[in-house]
C-alpha cells in the first residue's frame, strides 16, 4: 500500500526562538531550520512499514518555500521514495494546509497518511485532524503504536491518563507522538542516493487551493520572565520558607 | 451571540477542565451553552446545568458518542455549532482530537491552547513552546478555540440552574471504533488539577526511585509528574510528562527534582505560582526559574523532605 508522509520545515529544535524587536513575529532571519521532530517520527514510521513489507511506496510532501526541498531530501535519504513540494512563500494557516494536503491525497490515493501531531513553531496540533474531516478519513492522533490488521489500522493513542486503541478503516490518518519510534539517522550513501530520487514541484493552485488567511497576528511578545529566586542551604530552610514565606504548604 | 462549550467528561462525571473553559466563554461574553455528548451521561448534563454562568445544556446521549470518537464528535459539533458565534473545548487530548475536525467541516480556522481572551475576536496563545506569546485576531464567522485550563480560573460548579435539552443526533461515521484502553490507576490527584506537583527528571536514575517522590506526594496530596527525559528513559509512563509535548500545569507549588530545566520542560510548568528545584548541579538552568533552589543530592534531600513535612 502507498503511504503519504507530510513534513514541515521549522526552526531547529535546539534553537531558542527570539521575538523581533517590533513585536511583529518571531525572528527567523539566519536561524537554523530543520525537519519538525514529530515529522521525523512520521517518516521513520513509514520507513518501518516499508521494511515490514506493508508499505510499497512512500511519498513525502512538504508545503512551503523552495528551500523546503531540503527537508524533503532528508526524508528521501531516510527511505522515502519520492517527494512533492507544494511551493508557496505565503504563511499558511492549518485549514489551508489541510486543503492542500487533501488535493495531494486525491491525486496520490494513499492508504495511510502519517504526519506529526504538531509543529514546534505554531504548536497548533490541528492539520491531521482537519485533513481527516475534509477527506472523510478516520484518524489516530498522538499515536504511540501503529499496526495494520487486515483492512483495519489499529492505532494506540497517548491520551490524558493513559493509552487508548482505536481501530480505523483504511484509508486513515495517523499523527505521531514522541514515543511512536526513535528516528534513525541518514547514512552518507543514502544522502547521496536521495539526490537522485524524484522530486516534483507543484503550486497550491494546481491542487485547486486558493491561499486565504483568516487569522492575523496582532503582536508577538516574549513570555513574562521568571526571575531566579534564592538558594536555600537545607531541606529544613526550604520547608520553613514554603510554609511561612510562600505559604504554599 | 451564543457560545457553545463542549463538555469534557467520562460519561459519569464532568471533568474539571470544562469549568475553566466555561470561564473563558464567559469572558468572551454572550450566552454560554454546554454540549454534553456521550452515552448514559445524563448525570454529566445535570452537573453542567448547575455550573454558574451556563444558560442551557444540550445533551446528545447516544451509543455512538460513548467514546467520543473524533469522527463522530467532529460531525456532531460542526452540525450543532453552526448557529453559534464561538465553539470552545478544553485543550485536552479529547478536545484536541475532535475540535479541528469540526472547524474544518465549518470551513474555519481554529486557535489552539488559548490562554487569554482580549475581545470576542482576539485571543492570546503561546507559540514556539511558550517562547513567544501571540495575540491573534480571527475574522472567521465562527471562532473555534481550545482553552488551556491554566489560563482561566474554574467556574463555580454550583449556583447555576440551566435547562437540559436533549439533542436528537446519532450519526455514526462508521469509519472508526474503540478497541481498548489502558488507563493509569492512581489515587493521587490529576496532574493538571493538582495544587501541588512534584516531578522527577533524568536525575532520578530509574523508575523504582520515583517511589521516593510518591511518598512525598502522598503525604501532601500532590500529583507526580516527570520530565520528557525521564519518560524517554522509560522510568515512567508518558501520561506523567510535563512540558511542551506533555501536560501543561500551573499548580501553587511545583517541585522539580533532578530536572535540569530544558526549555521544553519549562514550557509546561513555568506558570506555577511557586517553583522549587532540587538538583545537585548548581549550574542547572532550572535554578534560573526556581523561587527556591536547593543544591543537593536528591536521594538525600527528598527523603529528608518527606520526614520534614
Amino acid at each position: 500500500m502507498k503511504v503519504l508522509v507530510a513534513v514541515k520545515r521549522v526552526i531547529d529544535y535546539n534553537v531558542k526562538p527570539r521575538v523581533k524587536a517590533d513585536n511583529s513575529d518571531v525572528d527567523l532571519t539566519n536561524v537554523k531550520m530543520a525537519m519538525n521532530p514529530f515529522c521525523e517520527i512520521a517518516v521513520e514510521e513509514a520507513v518501518r512499514l516499508k521494511e515490514k513489507g506493508i508499505a510499497s511506496e512512500i511519498v513525502v510532501v512538504s508545503i512551503g518555500p523552495k528551500v523546503a526541498q531540503e527537508q524533503i531530501r532528508t526524508a528521501l535519504a531516510l527511505g522515502a521514495d519520492r517527494g512533492i513540494l507544494v511551493e508557496t512563500d505565503e504563511k499558511l494557516e492549518s485549514l489551508t494546509v489541510a486543503k492542500i494536503l487533501k488535493g495531494v491525497v486525491e491525486k496520490e490515493q494513499p492508504q495511510i497518511v502519517i504526519m506529526g501531531k504538531q509543529s514546534i513553531d505554531s504548536d497548533n496540533n490541528q492539520t491531521g485532524q482537519m485533513l481527516g474531516a475534509l477527506t472523510g478519513m478516520p484518524q489516530g492522533t498522538f499515536a504511540s503504536e501503529v499496526a495494520v490488521d487486515g483492512d483495519k489500522l489499529n492505532v494506540t493513542r497517548e491520551i490524558d491518563g493513559g493509552l487508548r486503541t482505536v481501530a480505523l478503516n483504511l484509508p486513515a490518518i495517523v499523527t505521531t507522538d514522541l514515543r511512536l519510534n526513535e528516528p534513525r539517522y541518514a547514512s552518507l550513501p543514502n544522502i547521496m542516493k536521495a539526490k537522485r530520487k524524484p522530486l516534483e514541484t507543484v503550486a497550491p493552485a494546481d491542487l485547486g487551493v486558493e491561499v486565504k488567511s483568516t487569522l492575523s497576528l496582532v503582536k508577538v511578545t516574549p513570555p513574562a520572565e521568571r526571575s531566579a529566586g534564592i538558594k536555600v542551604d537545607s531541606v529544613a530552610t526550604l520547608v520553613d520558607k514554603l510554609k511561612n514565606e510562600a505559604k504554599v504548604l | 451571540m451564543a457560545i457553545l462549550v463542549i463538555a469534557e467528561h467520562d460519561n459519569a462525571s464532568l471533568k474539571g477542565a470544562t469549568l475553566n473553559t466555561i470561564t473563558a466563554a464567559s469572558k468572551i461574553g454572550g450566552d454560554v451553552e454546554v454540549l454534553v455528548a456521550g452515552s448514559g451521561c445524563a448525570a454529566v448534563a445535570d452537573a453542567a446545568a448547575k455550573v454558574a454562568g451556563v444558560s442551557k445544556v444540550l445533551l446528545a446521549d447516544n451509543a455512538v458518542y460513548e467514546y467520543q470518537l473524533a469522527e463522530n464528535m467532529g460531525d456532531l459539533v460542526a452540525e450543532l455549532g453552526k448557529g453559534y458565534s464561538h465553539i470552545l473545548a478544553s485543550a485536552t487530548t479529547t478536545g484536541k482530537d475532535f475540535l479541528p475536525r469540526a472547524a474544518a467541516l465549518l470551513d474555519v480556522n481554529m486557535l489552539s491552547d488559548v490562554t487569554a481572551v482580549e475581545s470576542d475576536d482576539t485571543f492570546v496563545r503561546p507559540i514556539y513552546a511558550g517562547n513567544a506569546i501571540a495575540t491573534v485576531k480571527s475574522s472567521d464567522a465562527i471562532k473555534v478555540l481550545t482553552i488551556r485550563g491554566t489560563g482561566f480560573d474554574a467556574a463555580a460548579a454550583e449556583g447555576g440552574s440551566a435547562s437540559v435539552e436533549s439533542v436528537d443526533a446519532a450519526k455514526d461515521a462508521g469509519t472508526s471504533a474503540f478497541a481498548g484502553e489502558e488507563l493509569a490507576k492512581s489515587d493521587r490527584p490529576e496532574l493538571t488539577a493538582a495544587s501541588v506537583v512534584i516531578s522527577g527528571g533524568r536525575g532520578m536514575g530509574n523508575g523504582d526511585n520515583f517511589e521516593i517522590l510518591y511518598k512525598v506526594a502522598d503525604k501532601i496530596g500532590a500529583a507526580v509528574g516527570a520530565s520528557r527525559a525521564a519518560v524517554d528513559a522509560g522510568f515512567v509512563p508518558n501520561d506523567m510528562q510535563v512540558g511542551q509535548t506533555g501536560k501543561i500545569v500551573a499548580p501553587d507549588l511545583y517541585v522539580a527534582v533532578g530536572i535540569s530545566g530544558a526549555i521544553q520542560h519549562l514550557a509546561g510548568m513555568k506558570d506555577s505560582k511557586v517553583i522549587v528545584a532540587i538538583n545537585k548541579d548548581e549550574e542547572a538552568p532550572i535554578f534560573q526559574v526556581a523561587d527556591y533552589g536547593l543544591v543537593a543530592d536528591l536521594f538525600d534531600a527528598v527523603p529528608e523532605l518527606e520526614s520534614a513535612l
